[in-house]
């Protein structure tokens, strides 16, 4: 999650709450030091695939 | 040329568009109606035209100019978003104003750097925990409105009976002026967004009536404070400073006009697409889990703002060589039906996955309101889909849009069959 490129939009936190938060203007951040849980790889994915300024992107492991 | 109204440059009203790369009209009715075709040839054609109507402007449709245009920033400047402009009267006013306070409507007319401190002012109003505590309000304000639609039926009109009438007493909840006015709100935002576009008298009128409107909470607050958003951009400072009536008045005055006639079409598109579409419509009341996804697809296909930026310094966009005084027209609604980056970009998709859509602006001046837009939105459809049972736009053709600034239904006759 790059928070330089995010400008608050909150469609990743709508989509995904179990793995992003917003502060109170609306800039995200990962929750889980960015780890995608088991079984949230799909919600992760549409995170990723939501997000207007392509802020979000995933690191294999 | 002959019958144009006074003050507004070269509108042309009344004279047939025949090309629309080099002479198209964001007031064209029929534009405005179903503007998904002319974009569509543009794109192919001219992905950047011009028209020299209304006072000139440049207007992309491929997604990815208009992102590049919005991250200009600040050679495209926001200082007269206005897609029309104003008239010459009006634009010695926003001169000298601007001269000595800044920015007339901050922050969407302000560049870097007091767009931020701006922005970060008003965010706090609608982020997602607070446009949560809206939510009871407005679920009650929609059931409320429900009960009068059910009891009008069967012919309602979805965009006036209903649409309409969320909006303006949300936001007027959160600045904390008085809800049982919204009649008249809504009255004097249109007064700036509609009739105004091509009327500098009435535009000029109600933006006397809005500022000495807010001067007014602004006096009763200063003697008796209170626990409502224009108390607190009273409190505020930045860099140090208390803000001036100017101001205040400035973001007071945004504030009630993008939370009116931005929200209220969406929700009024919503209610068309359904109103035209039996096979989503049924999709719908099987699904309602759908809501999420539609919703966003929804916003994406009938995205109703367009803003504009004027262009400080030489620059290019495609191959075009910008001068500084030129108009953009951000065309959000075009990039969003670009069939480069959204499959099947012209039909609505209600489970579409991808959907990267820029209805509420990229870039720096994404729309403040969005979270509130979005549950205002989720509640008046879900509301609407748990109490009315069936429902039908009883003539689509002859719907009326508005256009330019905000595109929406304005007067849409429903058939319905209550709960």
């Amino acid at each position: 999650m790059d928070p330089d490129k995010c400008e608050g939009h909150n469609r990743c936190f709508s989509l995904a709450p179990e793995l992003f938060e917003v502060d109170e203007f609306g800039i995200a951040s990962t929750k889980n030091n960015g780890e995608v849980p088991k079984g949230m790889e799909d919600k992760a994915d549409l995170a990723i695939a939501n997000c207007p300024e392509f802020a979000i992107s995933i690191l294999e492991d | 040329m002959s019958d144009r109204k006074p003050g507004i440059p070269n509108s042309r009203e009344g004279c047939p568009v025949h090309d629309w790369a080099t002479d198209y009209d964001v007031m064209d009715p029929i534009y405005n109606s179903d503007p998904g075709p002319i974009w569509q040839d543009l794109r192919e054609r001219c992905p950047i035209a011009h028209s020299e109507r209304w006072g000139g402007s440049w207007m992309p449709t491929r997604y990815e100019d208009v992102r590049e245009m919005a991250r200009a920033v600040p050679t495209l400047s926001s200082r007269a978003p206005g897609v029309i402009p104003p008239s010459p009267e009006m634009r010695e006013i926003l001169i000298q104003e601007v001269k000595e306070f800044g920015a007339e409507l901050p922050p969407i007319s302000a560049d870097p750097p007091l767009h931020k401190p701006f922005k970060q002012l008003i965010l706090p109003l609608f982020s997602p925990k607070a446009v949560d505590t809206y939510r009871p309000f407005t679920e009650q304000l929609a059931n409320s409105l429900i009960d009068q639609i059910i009891q009008k039926g069967p012919e309602v009109d979805g965009a006036t009976d209903y649409a309409q009438q969320l909006p303006p007493r949300v936001i007027a909840h959160i600045i904390g002026i008085d809800e049982s006015r919204a009649d008249e709100f809504t009255e004097w935002v249109r007064g700036i967004l509609e009739q105004g576009q091509a009327d500098a008298e009435i535009r000029l009128k109600y933006r006397r009536i809005i500022r000495d409107f807010f001067q007014e909470m602004i006096i009763e607050r200063r003697n008796t404070p209170r626990d409502d958003a224009i108390s607190r951009l009273m409190e505020a400072e930045i860099e140090g400073e208390k803000l001036s009536d100017y101001t205040i008045i400035g973001v007071c005055f945004l504030l009630l006009v993008a939370g009116i006639d931005t929200t209220w079409s969406s929700i009024g598109s919503a209610l068309f697409h359904f109103g035209t579409n039996p096979e989503h419509r049924k999709r719908i009341y099987a699904e309602p889990n759908l809501f999420t996804t539609a919703i966003e697809e929804l916003l994406r296909f009938y995205s109703p703002v367009k803003m504009a930026r004027r262009v400080l310094e030489p620059i290019k966009f495609g191959g075009i060589e910008m001068q500084p005084g030129d108009k953009v027209i951000m065309n959000f609604p075009a990039a969003n039906r670009d069939p480069q980056i959204f499959d099947r970009a012209e039909e609505v998709v209600l489970d579409r996955k991808q959907n990267r859509h820029i209805a509420f602006g990229v870039g720096i001046h994404r729309c403040a309101g969005s979270n509130l837009a979005r549950m205002e939105m989720d509640i008046a459809l879900r509301v609407w889909f748990n109490r009315i049972k069936d429902f039908e736009v009883i003539q689509p053709k002859n719907v009326i849009w508005s256009g330019g600034q905000v595109r929406g239904p304005r007067v849409m006759p429903m058939k319905i069959l209550g709960a």
